[in-house]
């Protein structure tokens, strides 16, 4: 730890961003993040906490945080690397796209401004990439147990490196033509460009990963075949049902989910769209249903697409504002309004809006009935609080618009026939139900990240595929 | 032996008071009993009774044999009595029951026989029963005295022949009794002993025979016991058959170990014929030396008969075996030097506090130990009677008759010689016997120096791989690089961390450990005085030899031909030296300590041991003199023994061997790293240790750039071995142990979860109460380490995991108060939520049950339920909470005022902890809060003692130890010490402030009865209670603490919260309160005091369950520390001891303090929630009130489901075991004894002064005053502070002038306005706290002596003083002016530590002062008269400068004080130095502290510039 006083009252590090003019030109990322020895200097500013709030509850995988800061802060990069690869599979995703539980947790944002780890994060990975520090790491030995990994989302991917690395023979299933999942097929390139995801798959690979993709188990092999193939099946597919909008005329066309059109503009940017057909935003008025992250990025792709005008809506309340650097609900994650790059590219955003209706002359959606609710306190019949809304009288509007897009969020797995056939039970909520460790009700199934916990963010679903990994790791006494 | 509970005898403590009275002329009378028992009176206080009934602890009185009286018996009984000293007495404590004592006879009169005596007749010693107390009596031996004699033997050669008889009848007889029934008190034809379990006056009462003017004697040895238990034991009451002994040695276990080790060697020597027996039969005869059922101060008794009976002088036995400190900084003869140097390679301290008096024939001697921690006072008459006692004024002798008066200094000697007929001083006897032999000669050509073998050096290095399998084999995490190395390295200091330590106990958790992290360090408290390793540094030694040790009996130059280490740490080129040794008659073999791991690892390794044991018992027959036992470069296949279970197997099966002393035992291992590591390799066998993967280590550390630049590598390396020397020092010094001759192999640690099994076979020295995993964990847990460093051998990704065991990490060592755990309880308290605080609870007993407290593995056994609304409400409960200790200065003002206002809004109570409090707080502030700490704590330091302090307090608390780092001190740094701060610490802004290890007042039992009798006169209506640190044996502290009459005691857990403390303190000091509590709770209701004393715990108590535990153990009150600091926004940050804490709770930093966001409410909302939590357990057990609950432990079980508890083989069965089972007494508080505080002199002083205070009128009292009149003015101090508060009355309102000899600390909180004249002398701690008041102290115009050169004053004078004035016209004791931080004293001559951590004042010295001046003084001046010119020999000059005093305003200042000074005492010294001012004004220097000297320098040249304007 360094001196207190002025270190404690410096702001975080950030990343400078591309001109929104120039940004919406295209789909690269356009960050800019700060160079080395902005990140030594914004690693001592880390107070090496006795108890660090970032490392035990921020992180979803425990980085090393308080460790990988004194290590950059004295220079040693390649400690701080090791130690950083030691709880994290892929730096250099989550250095990206981490919304970064440890900086809210960080007890520098009690009073003040956080480290930046996300930033610190994204330096050292990139930094070991360009030093050759990261080569694939094949086992020594094999151990001879086949395990198959459903699904290449950020779960499956580290789930896969920690069983490889202790011997096992992985193979991954993918139903697209190119694995990454979500990484790939859901967050725009302009957050993460693909290259990157390929850049990790290599690796995997050459550590004797074998990858089958186009491949949607179920379907194109039988859950039977599976089963004689495989020692162990690990499901990491993802929670893939969309929550839809309860709506009159959602049938109506130019109505669709967030992750169609998302995938959509993915696919047709890496020329793997097959003629499919893509949806555009290009001169239209969109409306966005949902403002969460994906909602947000959303909202980015139809500025870079050309939208007319954007709108988005999102059922609660609006947040308060908070510009202050700490976090007001430190250590956990702050319910504040936040302004993501891609607002601040374009869109219009309003809280407590409810669609109830779409409709429209033709097949395709006109308007978007809407109207204003408000929030109220109430107890479940547990005796439990809980939140609860009613419509404000007279509040109904419409909006006129051209392409509606629905990001609400995912309910659970999709209840395939793959499951069901292998008997794995579901919870309540209907995802993959497990002991917390990833085992699931069948033996020798396994299951990791959002298909077993619902949806939630990359670093937790990393962290699940990992815990499951050590699961059967210990399970077949590896 | 089985043991039910917690208590073990071995832990009883005794001091005590002791004294003589010889003619020096020797010329034997009765009126020298008389006057001996006189002196036996009164030093009664000084002894302790246990409630009503006048048991006492024991004493005696030791004289010559009574000549006269026998012969008028023998008359009588016309029986024949040889003449006077050839014939030989021996008193006898004998079993009741005629068949045994006839038994008994018979086989004393064969040996007789034997041995070639005639048994002359035996003697019923006419005693009266009567007077004893039921319990004394009930225990009573039967007593006779025998009396023999050996033809023509007389003088020295009976005296040996009796010696040898004793052992023959004590080797027949013991086995057969317990000491209780057989022993004998004394055997001599110089000397008896009359001794028995008294207090003082039943003595005379008791024994007629004391009575009879017939009974005469030239000298008479008198000694008052303080045990801590009540048990009777007639045989421990002193004086012993030669010494008396005030104090205790610390070093016991490791001398009377090394003491049988040596048996061997002294047999082997060669039978040298002798008049009447060889001495081979001698020393047969003799063996064993000690009687290990004796107190530590019989077993040195034991070995200085055998010394002196084995030819060696008194004065000579002694000086072996209590050497004075003889490092360069001593002024000694390099003869003198020589001699203890010489004579170290022989014997080792016998360390501790002590004042000894001994005795041979009609040498009568007394010293003190080298720290000078008990004090002795002495007197010489006109007509030569010489009496020496713990207190001066203990006989009443007109100060006209006086010639001569004195104190013996630390480490000096005073002998009576009635022989000669003169008293011999310390030079002369120490002069004679250090040339009575060519020591220095002896010394300087046999001694062997590691740096003299000369060998080309030659760098080691382990390759990087290597490295990291060796790192994986030794179990070194992050932590131990970059924190413990690293800091080591780097600052030659051990890392310090903040709060307390929440990781589990070593066998309780589930990783991996060293076998060091099963033991905990024993550290002093009550009995004995922890040292100051850094201001005391000087009567410390880390000198030590290895090597072979020759005959103890005899003396030859060889006897010094062994290895001198300036210090126990080896460097790996040290070692190779060792190795390669070619020196003829010294030998260096390496045994290889490493085993094989196969099916049955614990058998492995205890094969592998126990060769180890063989092949070294083997090297040693064989000549070697030094075996190394080494893990360096392991072959394939070859797991490390841990090196210490290595070193203490082969230690202790040597020392059975009766061969430990013949070879020096060094450790060379890669396992060492951590101070503690060597203190415990040290502690349990080795000779020195070699650490030498933690050089490779610093050497990797400083090649990655890891170790700060500006270290070189060798500076780094010589950092770590500074680093490792000053931990050692401390770890010593907690135990009061000066040297690391006497810590070496001492064993003076607790274990704590090993086998009982493995204790016994590996570490029979080391207490162990709650058995624990063995031998097989210890193989499986190394092997473990092997196979990880094996699979990990190449891997180029691996880097050094941290283990969290400092700092949180998940996955790592679990911590009770865990992330989760904060933020649940900071978010229950804010929300004012119990749903959230029983989560929480919930969160601390998942944490908690996964094995991190004791407590865990405990269950509730079910009783019948009550309901809920029948249990004693929330409200009452709160008022037993407190809040734990802490001062503001380690809190930030907010957090203090919050925690105060909280608690008391709670009823509860908040601890001003160390360092005063600001008068504001004392009323109700405008706002309605009530923001006075209640309970206010008096700690070493004192800062901000003051009477008005003491009487706006409920409850007065003495800080004896905490539980983070018990035994030591604690250091406020200047940057911290703001100006408010400053103000009611009573010091200066930015002056650093030191807390020392010690009360300078109680370095005994006796002294802490005597600092609670100050503080009951301080403040009457308050209660006192004594905060004690869990530690084996706090029990029998707390008994004696009991016996002092406390009202409650307070038992810590070792892992209480801390501002700053070095880690092996917060880690490896102290037990959890689980085991002290229930230790102290047995024990005090063993001795029926638990209902006299209520019993408070702390330590880490987080939730209703843990205060259900504590109470059921028997704890009526409860502490919260940490907890309360969470609960206001703590987050466990651990910066503390930065000062950067960021969330305002403990720093100072005005920025990081407007950060803070506690609240009264959260501490309210937190107590109400942890009481209710409280109560809902209460009733499911069916306790309505936690009185009905208070010591119910049979409420409790072991947890038999927990696998750990079996997995571990863990046995609370002894902390469990109810513990008023046989003895029926209260459990609990019932109620508080009379505490007799109202010393009649001063109640006279207050009834004649009362009116003058209360119209603040001009007022006089004058009376005679004698030691038994103790803290006089403490109480009138108390009426002016209720009335006038801290500003008292004009200067000289009051005026009281006393004649005689003051009783121990007078003048103790004198307010303003009293002035306090004594015409005569004072005891110890005069002005002790001093608030404002005038003493002075002046001898009578009519003594016979010069007052310049007279000892007047005892030790510690004005000991944290704060303002008001003292002048003493003569010479005071140690530590004048200690922790005086704003008094002003004039004295013409004191001791050793003069003015020590001073933090302001002024103290001027018109005379020779001792060494070590100026220690740890950061603030006040001091001018000394420098007449020699070598004061600056004696200054420690650390902190201070020595300027000459050429200021205008330094000169005008002193000459005022003298001038003052004559005008309060009439001093001739100071007259003669105003009459020659000019010429003496240039001979004074001015002492000024650096810090203090920089923040006062503008004001002193502001007012000396007025001086020059005014001129």
């Amino acid at each position: 730890m360094q001196d207190k006083g002025s270190l404690l009252e410096k702001n975080k590090v950030k990343a400078v961003y591309q001109q929104v003019e120039e940004r919406i030109t295209h789909y690269r990322e356009f960050a800019e993040y700060p160079d080395e020895n902005r990140i030594e200097e914004e690693c001592s500013r880390c107070m090496d906490c006795g108890t660090p709030f970032c490392h035990s509850l921020g992180c979803p995988l425990g980085s090393l945080i308080p460790e990988i800061n004194s290590a950059v802060a004295r220079g040693d990069w390649k400690d701080a690397f090791l130690r950083l690869s030691a709880r994290n599979n892929f730096p250099e995703i989550t250095g990206r796209l981490c919304p970064a539980l440890c900086e809210a947790s960080c007890s520098l944002s009690i009073s003040g401004s956080p480290v930046s780890f996300r930033n610190v994060e994204y330096r050292i990975v990139e930094k070991a990439f360009s030093e050759n520090w990261i080569k694939p790491l094949p086992p020594e030995t094999e151990n001879g147990i086949k395990a198959a990994v459903i699904g290449s989302g950020p779960a499956g991917l580290a789930a896969a490196q920690q069983l490889r690395r202790k011997g096992f023979s992985v193979t991954v299933f993918e139903k697209e033509k190119q694995p990454g999942g979500l990484l790939r097929y859901g967050i725009p390139s302009f957050k993460l460009e693909k290259w990157i995801i390929d850049r990790r798959i290599e690796i995997l690979e050459k550590e004797g990963i074998v990858f089958e993709t186009e491949v949607n188990v179920g379907e194109d092999i039988s859950p039977a075949y599976l089963r004689r193939s495989f020692d162990v099946i690990l499901m990491t597919q993802g929670s893939s049902v969309p929550r839809d909008v309860n709506a009159l005329g959602r049938g109506l066309e130019n109505i669709c989910f967030a992750m169609d059109y998302l995938s959509g503009i993915s696919k047709s940017l890496s020329g793997e769209d097959d003629g499919e057909k893509l949806i555009s935003a290009e001169g239209k008025k969109v409306l966005v249903i949902g403002g969460g992250d994906t909602g947000s990025d959303c909202v980015g792709s139809a500025v870079r697409q050309g939208a007319d005008s954007i709108w988005q809506y999102e059922i609660m309340d609006e947040p308060a504002e908070w510009n202050d650097a700490s976090n007001p609900a430190w250590p956990y994650w702050p319910v504040i309004k936040r302004v993501s790059t891609s607002h601040e590219e374009g869109g219009v955003r309003d809280w407590g809006v409810e669609v109830y209706q779409f409709s429209g002359r033709d097949i395709a959606v006109e308007k978007a009935w809407c109207r204003r609710i408000e929030w109220y306190s109430d107890f479940s019949r547990d005796g439990s609080p809980v939140r609860k809304y009613r419509t404000v009288p007279g509040s109904e509007f419409q909006l006129d618009v051209d392409l509606v897009i629905i990001s609400a969020g995912f309910l659970h797995v999709e209840q395939s026939r793959l499951l069901n056939s292998l008997k794995v039970k579901y919870d309540r909520k209907g995802n993959i139900k497990t002991d917390g460790k990833g085992r699931t009700s069948a033996e020798n199934i396994y299951a990791a990240g959002d298909s077993s916990t619902g949806p939630s963010l990359v670093a937790r679903a990393m962290n699940s595929g990992r815990i499951a990994a050590e699961s059967v790791i210990a399970d077949f006494g590896v | 032996m089985e043991h039910k509970t917690l208590y073990r005898k071995s832990y009883e403590h005794d001091n005590c008071g002791v004294g003589f009275i010889a003619d020096i002329n020797n010329i034997q009378s009765h009126e020298i009993i008389t006057k001996g028992l006189i002196i036996l009176e009164k030093l009664e206080h000084r002894g302790a009774s246990a409630g009503a009934e006048k048991v006492g602890d024991g004493a005696g009185i030791m004289s010559a044999i009574p000549h006269e009286l026998f012969s008028e018996y023998a008359l009588s009984s016309s029986i024949n009595l040889p003449s006077r000293g050839s014939y030989g007495v021996g008193m006898f404590f004998l079993p009741s029951g005629k068949e045994h004592i006839k038994n008994i006879k018979y086989d004393i009169e064969a040996s007789v026989s034997a041995e070639g005596g005639e048994l002359l007749f035996w003697r019923d010693v006419p005693v009266d029963p009567s007077v004893l107390s039921e319990t004394a009596r009930k225990s009573m031996p039967v007593i006779k005295q025998l009396f023999v004699s050996f033809g023509k033997l007389k003088g020295e050669a009976l005296e040996k022949k009796l010696y040898m008889l004793r052992r023959k009848i004590e080797k027949k007889i013991t086995p057969q009794f317990p000491i209780d029934q057989f022993y004998i008190p004394s055997f001599s034809s110089f000397s008896i002993v009359y001794k028995g379990l008294f207090v003082a006056p039943q003595v005379s009462k008791f024994y007629s025979d004391l009575n009879n003017p017939l009974f005469k004697s030239a000298f008479a040895v008198v000694h008052q016991r303080y045990s801590t238990n009540t048990f009777p034991s007639w045989p421990l009451a002193q004086p012993f058959r030669y010494v008396a002994h005030n104090g205790e040695i610390n070093t016991i276990h490791g001398n009377v170990d090394r003491m049988k080790a040596r048996e061997k060697s002294i047999l082997t020597t060669a039978a040298r014929p002798d008049s009447s027996f060889s001495e081979e039969e001698f020393c047969r005869a003799v063996m064993p030396v000690i009687n290990e059922d004796l107190s530590d101060s019989g077993c040195f008794d034991n070995v200085y008969e055998l010394l002196v009976h084995s030819g060696r002088s008194p004065e000579h036995s002694i000086m072996m075996m209590v050497p004075e400190p003889f490092s360069p900084e001593y002024h000694i003869s390099q003869d003198r030097r020589a001699f203890y140097q010489y004579h170290a390679a022989l014997m080792e301290p016998w360390d501790g506090p002590a004042a000894l008096v001994f005795t041979y024939g009609n040498k009568i001697g007394a010293t003190l130990d080298r720290n000078g921690l008990r004090p002795a006072r002495w007197c010489i008459t006109r007509d030569n009677l010489m009496v020496l006692a713990s207190e001066a004024g203990v006989i009443e002798i007109d100060e006209e008759d006086i010639r001569e008066k004195g104190r013996l200094s630390p480490g000096r000697m005073i002998i009576a010689d009635l022989d000669k007929k003169r008293i011999l001083s310390d030079n002369e006897i120490k002069a004679v016997i250090s040339r009575q032999k060519p020591y220095r000669k002896w010394f300087n050509e046999n001694l062997l120096e590691l740096k003299n073998l000369f060998q080309p050096p030659e760098s080691s290095i382990i390759e990087e791989v290597d490295i990291s399998y060796l790192t994986d084999m030794f179990g070194y995490t992050d932590e131990d690089l970059k924190v413990t190395l690293k800091t080591m390295a780097e600052t030659a200091q051990e890392p310090v961390i903040s709060m307390g330590n929440d990781t589990p106990l070593a066998v309780l958790s589930e990783k991996p450990q060293l076998m060091y992290n099963y033991f905990k360090q024993h550290f002093a408290q009550v009995t004995n005085p922890p040292i100051d390793p850094l201001r005391e540094r000087i009567v410390m030694s880390l000198m030590g030899f290895i090597g072979r040790e020759h005959n103890l009996l005899t003396e030859t130059p060889e006897h010094c031909r062994q290895i001198k280490l300036d210090h126990p740490v080896l460097t790996n080129d040290d070692i190779r030296k060792l190795i390669e040794i070619e020196i003829e008659g010294q030998r260096t073999e390496v045994l290889k300590a490493f085993f094989y791991p196969s099916e049955d690892n614990g058998i492995q390794l205890e094969n592998a041991v126990r060769k180890l044991c063989e092949k070294a018992e083997n090297l040693i027959d064989n000549g070697t003199t030094f075996v190394v036992l080494s893990d360096k470069n392991p072959e394939p296949g070859q797991v490390p023994v841990p090196p210490l279970l290595a070193v203490s197997a082969v230690h202790n099966y040597l020392s059975r061997q009766r061969k430990r002393h013949l070879a020096g035992l060094v450790v060379e291992t890669g396992e060492a790293r951590e101070v503690f590591h060597f203190a415990t390799l040290l502690n349990l066998g080795a000779s020195a240790v070699n650490p030498y993967l933690a050089f490779e280590l610093i050497n990797y550390l400083k090649n990655r750039g890891m170790i700060d630049p500006s270290v070189k590598t060798d500076i780094a390396f010589e950092n770590y071995i500074n680093a490792v020397k000053k931990g050692l020092l401390k770890i010593m010094s907690k135990m009061g142990i000066s040297t690391i001759r006497s810590f070496r192999g001492g064993g003076i640690l607790e274990a704590v979860g090993l086998s009982e099994e493995l204790i016994k076979k590996y570490f029979p020295s080391v207490v162990s109460r709650i058995n624990g995993i063995g031998i097989n964990d210890i193989a499986e847990t190394a092997v473990e380490r092997y196979k990880k460093a094996e699979s990990g051998r190449g891997d180029e990704n691996r880097f050094f995991v941290n283990s969290g065991n400092l700092h949180y990490r998940r996955g790592g060592e679990k911590h009770l108060m865990s992330p989760e755990a904060i933020v649940l309880l900071q978010r229950a308290v804010r929300e004012n939520d119990y749903s959230l605080y029983k989560k929480y609870a919930e969160e601390i007993e998942k944490n908690s049950g996964s094995l991190n407290t004791i407590r865990s593995l405990f269950r509730f056994r079910k009783g019948i339920p009550v309901h809920l609304d029948e249990v004693e409400p929330v409200s009452s409960i709160v008022k037993r909470f407190v809040s734990s200790a802490m001062s503001m200065g380690s809190l930030s003002r907010e957090a203090h005022y919050t925690l105060a206002s909280g608690m008391n809004r709670l009823g509860g109570m908040s601890n001003s902890g160390e360092g005063g409090e600001d008068e504001d707080r004392y009323r109700i502030s405008e706002d309605g809060s009530d923001y006075r700490s209640h309970v206010k704590q008096i700690a070493s330091g004192r800062f901000g003692v003051t009477s008005s302090y003491l009487v706006n307090a409920d409850e007065l608390q003495i800080k004896i130890a905490q539980g983070a780092k018990p035994g030591e001190g604690g250091q406020l740094p200047g940057y911290k010490v703001n100006s408010i701060i400053a103000r009611i610490r009573c010091s200066t802004p930015g002056v650093t402030l030191i807390s020392p290890p010690p009360h300078h007042d109680i370095y005994s039992i006796e002294d802490l009865s005597q600092l609670i009798y100050d503080l009951r006169n301080g403040n009457p209506s308050a209660r006192i209670s004594v905060k004690l640190v869990s530690e084996a044996g706090v029990g029998t502290v707390a008994a004696g603490v009991a016996k002092a009459g406390a009202d409650m005691i307070l038992i810590s857990g070792h892992d209480g919260g801390t501002g700053a403390a070095p880690v092996s303190s917060v880690k490896y000091a102290g037990l959890p309160w689980e085991l002290g509590l229930a230790e102290t709770q047995q024990t005090l209701v063993r001795n029926n005091l638990r209902g006299s004393v209520r019993i408070q715990v702390d330590g880490q108590l987080r939730t209703g369950r843990d205060i259900a535990v504590a109470a059921l153990l028997g704890g009526e009150e409860f502490g919260f520390g940490t907890v309360s600091l969470v609960c206001i926004g703590c987050i466990m940050m651990r910066k503390c001891h930065d000062n950067g804490c960021p969330v305002g709770v403990a720093t100072q930093d005005p920025e990081l303090r407007k950060r803070f966001r506690g609240k009264p409410e959260h501490i309210i909302n937190y107590m109400m929630f942890t009481a209710m939590h409280l109560r809902e357990i209460m009733a499911s057990l069916g306790y309505r009130t936690l009185d009905e609950m208070t010591g119910r432990c049979e409420s409790l079980e072991t947890d038999t489901d927990n696998i750990a508890v079996s997995r571990k083989n863990l046995d609370f069965s002894a902390i469990l075991a109810p513990s008023d089972g046989e003895f029926k007494n209260p459990v609990r508080f019932i109620s508080s004894p009379a505490n007799e505080c109202r010393d009649e002199l001063e109640s006279r002083m207050i009834k004649a002064l009362r009116g003058n205070i209360e119209k603040k009128a001009e007022g006089n009292f004058s009376a005679d005053i004698r030691n038994i009149n103790r803290s006089i003015g403490a109480r009138l101090s108390s009426v002016i502070s209720v009335m006038y508060g801290s500003e008292g009355l004009p200067e000289k309102t009051l005026n009281a002038l006393f004649r005689g000899t003051a009783g121990q600390s007078f003048g103790a909180f004198l307010a303003p306005g009293i002035c306090l004249k004594v015409e005569g002398e004072v005891n110890d701690y005069p002005g002790k706290g001093l608030s404002g008041g005038i003493i002075s102290v002046y001898p009578s115009s009519r003594a016979g002596y010069s007052a310049g050169r007279n000892v007047i004053a005892g030790n510690a004078v004005l000991y944290g003083a704060t303002s008001g004035k003292a002048f003493f016209s003569g010479i005071a004791g140690e530590r004048f002016c200690v922790r005086n931080s704003g008094a002003t004293a004039v004295v013409e001559g004191i001791g050793d530590h003069g003015c020590e951590y001073m933090t302001g004042g002024t103290a001027v010295v018109l005379g020779r002062t001792g060494n070590n001046f100026a220690a740890g003084m950061s603030g006040g001046i001091a001018y000394v008269l420098d007449r020699d010119q070598l004061f600056d020999t004696r200054c420690n000059l650390e902190m201070v400068n020595i300027e000459p005093v050429i200021m205008m305003r330094d000169r005008d200042e002193l000459e005022k004080l003298i001038r003052e000074h004559v005008e309060m005492t009439g001093s001739e010294t100071g007259k003669g130095i105003l009459e020659m001012w000019d010429e003496m004004w240039p001979l004074f220097v001015k002492v000024v502290p650096f810090e203090y000297g920089s923040i006062m320098k503008d004001v002193w040249e502001e007012e000396e510039k007025r001086y020059e304007y005014a001129r």
